[in-house]
């Protein structure tokens, strides 16, 4: 089997690459993109360190076939952080000391992110929840839930004011 | 990996064809939540991969005759969000939605759950409960089975070669009728159901019970249709005594395997308590859909 030519958007730019057809997104967003930001943890869809939300949902691109992502939109990591700016939710991260190593780091930002675009104010119980599909082995996971508690109620006043 | 192909048809026709002619080598990829890992493991080596996401309809519910059509790529995560799948089956959707992290309810789908055929899948004794039917499309046309008749064993399907679920089909729902699902597992979430229990009640004005379905998963090597249970349920109003004959009817029709999960004589008497939960829940909500 020759290559399959993918073409698709990603953190909003249009982009073009080859792909074998065993290949997962994230390979692709790894090896041919240079988006290193996503982590393969499992590979099994165990871990959430590959998250990103494609078309409007989160999910493990370790479990989505390159060739799934042709005509689709991806957000990774990358595309967190505006020109310099940080998202509220990475300095957030910064503020409550929310990683250690750092690798489960880009997986949760992604899913936090998708959890506040689609539910502005979560209890703490739903964020618990929503993350579970997130694993931290250094920091234990209070830090991470304040630190998306804080940019959430942060993100809410913007909106306010 | 180097002969695996990937196609994604525009038509379930093409589709079936396409897997037809690669014989055992194709593999239908709705969600991919099982699939892939199998591929990364090694386990399965297609040689063709159809993606069925782009034929219409295989992602999507829509109400029809009363009742729902649900695509085989539907995520988890649509059921939820649906308006009223939720208000008329309950259970199908609460099944659904243990299933796994918010990631795998992005992506993993009720046909894929189906069609992999593991003996603890969560939204499994939920649809045979509820009675859904399948429309699996073949290289010969299309047929309809019952739920219940996909898995004939652990990892292994009644499908033919070339064959795959385009739909599940969820019948229209009478007043005071409902369903529940409950699993057990060691934790909160993001577990394998240790034992899984589905039932289906339907009730007449005063509260009695005149029809009942009561699925049980992760006890035998397919999903058991406990129907002397469900027998004893009709007739009663759920009572104490009714409760306790489930529970033994229950228990009577279960053979699970010991294994790291649990022995197989605590899966038989946890299957007895879920069922009498889940019968109480269906019961409740039953009585409230007027």
């Amino acid at each position: 089997m020759s290559k399959q030519h993918i073409t698709a958007t990603v953190n909003g730019d249009p982009v073009e690459f080859l792909s074998e057809a065993g290949a997962t997104l994230l390979d692709a967003l790894r090896d041919e993109l240079g988006l290193t930001g996503s982590k393969e943890g499992c590979g099994s869809g165990d871990c959430g360190a590959c998250s990103v939300i494609l078309d409007g949902r989160l999910v493990c691109s370790c479990l989505v076939l390159a060739a799934e992502a042709e005509g689709r939109r991806v957000e990774t990591i990358e595309g967190m952080a505006e020109g310099g700016v940080l998202h509220p939710l990475q300095r957030k991260f910064i503020e409550h000391a929310a990683l250690q190593c750092g690798f489960c780091t880009p997986g949760l930002l992604v899913a936090a992110k998708a959890l506040l675009e689609t539910n502005p104010d979560p209890s703490e119980s739903e964020t618990r929840y929503w993350l579970a599909g997130n694993l931290c082995r250094c920091t234990g996971y209070d830090k991470v839930i304040r630190a998306v508690m804080d940019a959430g109620a942060e993100l809410r006043q913007a909106r306010v004011a | 990996m180097s002969q695996l192909d990937f196609l994604a048809p525009t038509s379930a026709e093409e589709a079936a064809r396409a897997l037809a002619a690669s014989g055992a080598e194709g593999r239908p990829l709705s969600g991919g939540t099982d699939l892939l890992v199998q591929l990364r493991s090694g386990r399965l080596k297609p040689g063709l991969i159809v993606d069925l996401k782009k034929i219409p309809g295989a992602i999507g519910i829509r109400e029809e005759g009363g009742g729902f059509v649900i695509g085989a790529a539907t995520p988890g995560a649509m059921l939820g969000e649906h308006p009223s799948l939720g208000r008329v089956w309950p259970g199908v959707v609460e099944a659904a939605s243990l299933i796994g992290s918010t990631q795998i309810q992005g992506r993993a789908s009720m046909a894929g759950n189906l069609c992999n055929a593991s003996p603890a899948a969560d939204s499994v004794p939920a649809l045979i409960a509820a009675r859904a039917t399948c429309v699996i499309v073949g290289p010969s046309g299309r047929r309809t089975a019952p739920a219940n008749e996909i898995a004939i064993g652990p990892g292994r399907t009644s499908l033919q070669p070339g064959e795959f679920v385009l739909e599940i089909h969820l019948p229209p729902r009478g007043r005071r009728a409902a369903d529940a699902y409950l699993r057990s597992i060691p934790r909160t979430e993001m577990d394998i159901a240790v034992v899984g229990a589905g039932v289906s009640l339907a009730l007449d004005a005063d509260g009695v019970i005149t029809e009942a379905r009561v699925a049980l998963g992760a006890v035998g090597p397919t999903v058991i249709v406990a129907e002397d249970a469900a027998a004893g349920l009709v007739g009663t109003r759920a009572d104490d005594a009714a409760m306790a004959s489930l529970d033994a009817a229950v228990r009577a029709v279960c053979r699970p395997i010991t294994d790291k999960r649990g022995t197989a004589d605590f899966r038989t008497k946890i299957a007895g308590v879920l069922a009498r939960r889940v019968a109480g829940i269906a019961y409740a909500r039953a009585k409230e859909q007027k």
